[in-house]
């Protein structure tokens, strides 16, 4: 491997963690404040993707759908916590991953109705549509820079948010205890709502950046949410900081894994294989760490 | 009364096939098959309290053992192919046991999903069987000993009862390991883990035995589905499934054997009858089942937390205060 076909793979490893990291930090900060697991959130990166789709032929812009289109998930976070999300604060785990289950089925099926099954692609939209020369051959192109750019972006504006104003202050208190923030006259339940739309938006933001450079097609949220629970045994429930690193380690190890086996021609592994070494690497780090590298132990 | 209740329907499942047609005999195979696939993971769920996302996992493994293990265009042995499916049912929960039993909660949820759908991956990426498209098994399996041949496969009726064979041999199987002081540990280990650690008992090794005794019992139903169909595809191992159980599980109730079987007979009738729904306003409600299957598995959660069994508990209390 040459270092020009290094530096593209590693740049498109960090793009993949980057944008990992914007779906799988809004499920654990729910779960790490909330107490909820939402087996749902993944839908919201395809509900995320099909808004770009649908949003960018009405206005014939990206540049609006994107605004658009994280306010309306946002919205629908709101109303989802609204109505069935609050009634399940107390409940077992088992319950919650069910009725999330359920409503997977439901978004599910509603697009199926709304926008049909077809495969669809998005514009890179023009201004970003450029590629900086490498070599004679090889180029990257600007639209993944962007993306790595605003996922960086994201992430920074949430550590500020968390770590130094009185809302993030308010959410840190809160997921250590409620009643005693309760106590002090804070309404709990309005910043739970607030997280629990917030992480939604994050997924629906990952879905409508990636639909360009991915296709966009039915269960592609179920594919990232998968991919996100790996991350979070990795990194360790709850943790934001967590869930960076091991996005960032499986973007890479997902993405080096597939070229390294079409370089090595000779060797007998099926280059699909590839996709089994994210799981390799949750399966070494349940034996070192059971609660994940970032996790409280029990 | 409820022992009366099983010997009852039980009778009736003996005398289905005189009366019904084939197309009746042929769910209810199916029902039974996936009565035994709820029953080994409510030995997961209910008695020894560990929440597994990815069942499905062992039903697919053993019935694409089948597939693997038969040659092309010849039968395979029904003696032989049996108990080697089952048997990587149980190799495969041993492996993926021995990662997931270390964890609980949340985590244990998270990793058996992500466990069962790395194995769907696997069937789904590679051309090792079919792909995406799953593979036929041109030839079910023969049953015969010597030259004597007790059942036949090829024959709906035959399949039928060796499918009601199994739910009732797994039946007393799970019955008989779960009163006896084994079971006890596992239910001991469900309400307080710590405690049971804390006797002497190695909760791990428990956990494990468990995990892989569900396994096994899931490659059963794999390997009939196998049968009863002669096709296998990576749905089999699916999330989709996994979750269809614990609703099954949860529908009849958890921490009984009985009701995780007749919540999956509730639940096949349920997606049957949903999925037969008429055309209406120019919407095919029939090819969108799931979105009902969903609102319903939304409300069941919300309003039965202790399915139909916590209704009929409910109604027989409310009797009881009546008089």
């Amino acid at each position: 491997m040459d270092f020009y076909t290094f530096l593209i793979q590693l740049l498109n490893g960090v793009q993949y963690g980057l944008l990992l990291f914007l779906v799988s930090s809004g499920l654990t900060l729910v779960f790490g404040i909330m107490g909820i697991i939402n087996v749902a959130h993944g839908s919201f990166y395809m509900i995320g993707a099909y808004l770009a789709w649908w949003l960018a032929a009405r206005f014939d812009s990206f540049w609006i759908a994107l605004p658009v289109g994280i306010a309306l998930t946002a919205v629908i976070g709101l109303a989802l916590e609204a109505l069935i999300i609050r009634r399940l604060y107390d409940r077992d785990h088992l319950y919650q991953v069910l009725l999330t289950y359920g409503l997977i089925l439901v978004f599910e099926e509603t697009r199926s109705l709304l926008w049909g099954d077809d495969v669809r692609g998005v514009q890179i939209p023009a201004a970003l549509s450029l590629s900086i020369p490498l070599t004679e051959t090889l180029s990257y192109p600007v639209y993944r820079l962007w993306i790595s750019a605003v996922c960086l972006l994201v992430a920074g504006l949430m550590y500020w948010v968390l770590q130094k104003t009185r809302l993030g202050m308010i959410i840190r208190a809160g997921s250590a205890n409620r009643e005693m923030v309760q106590a002090l006259g804070i309404n709990v339940q309005l910043v739970y709502r607030i997280v629990f739309a917030a992480g939604i938006a994050l997924a629906g933001l990952a879905g409508m950046i990636a639909a360009p450079v991915s296709a966009v097609f039915p269960g592609m949220g179920n594919q990232v949410l998968i991919v996100c629970f790996v991350v979070i045994v990795i990194g360790g429930m709850g943790s934001v900081k967590g869930a960076m690193l091991a996005s960032l380690l499986i973007g890479l190890v997902d993405t080096f894994g597939k070229v390294v086996h079409l370089e090595a021609g000779g060797v007998k592994l099926l280059p699909e294989l590839s996709s089994m070494t994210v799981y390799l690497l949750m399966a070494i780090v349940l034996l070192w760490r059971p609660e994940g590298v970032f996790g409280q132990r029990p | 009364m409820a022992v009366a209740a099983v010997v009852a329907s039980l009778a009736a499942l003996v005398l289905l096939p005189l009366f019904g047609e084939k197309f009746t005999i042929q769910i209810f195979t199916k029902i039974m098959i996936m009565a035994i696939l709820a029953m080994s993971l409510d030995l997961l769920l209910g008695y020894t309290g560990l929440v597994s996302f990815g069942h499905a996992a062992f039903y697919g493994a053993a019935a694409y053992a089948l597939a693997l293990l038969t040659p092309q265009y010849q039968a395979a042995s029904f003696w032989t192919s049996f108990p080697l499916s089952v048997a990587a049912s149980a190799a495969l929960a041993l492996v993926i046991g021995f990662f997931v039993v270390r964890t609980r909660g949340i985590y244990f949820i998270m990793v058996t999903l992500a466990f069962a759908q790395m194995l769907f991956f696997l069937f789904f990426d590679t051309k090792i069987a079919g792909g995406s498209d799953g593979i036929y098994i041109d030839v079910r399996p023969v049953a015969k000993i010597g030259e004597w041949q007790p059942f036949d496969l090829d024959n709906f009726v035959h399949v039928y009862y060796v499918v009601l064979a199994c739910l009732v041999m797994s039946f007393a199987l799970l019955r008989t390991m779960l009163r006896a002081p084994f079971g006890r540990v596992l239910i001991g280990i469900r309400v307080n883990e710590h405690r049971m650690r804390s006797l002497g008992y190695p909760t791990f090794r428990y956990k494990l035995a468990c995990f892989v005794i569900a396994g096994a019992v899931a490659g059963v139903a794999g390997y009939l589905s196998a049968v009863q169909y002669g096709v296998v595809n990576p749905e089999m191992l699916g999330w989709h499934l996994s979750a269809a159980l614990l609703m099954m599980v949860i529908l009849g109730g958890m921490g009984t054997l009985v009701g995780p079987a007749i919540g999956a007979a509730i639940w096949m009738l349920l997606e049957l009858s949903l999925q037969s729904l008429p055309q209406g306003g120019g919407v095919d409600f029939g090819k969108h089942w799931q979105l009902f299957m969903g609102a319903f598995v939304v409300l069941a959660t919300l309003l039965l937390p202790k399915g139909l069994a916590g209704i009929a508990e409910a109604l027989r209390r409310r009797e009881k205060g009546g008089d």
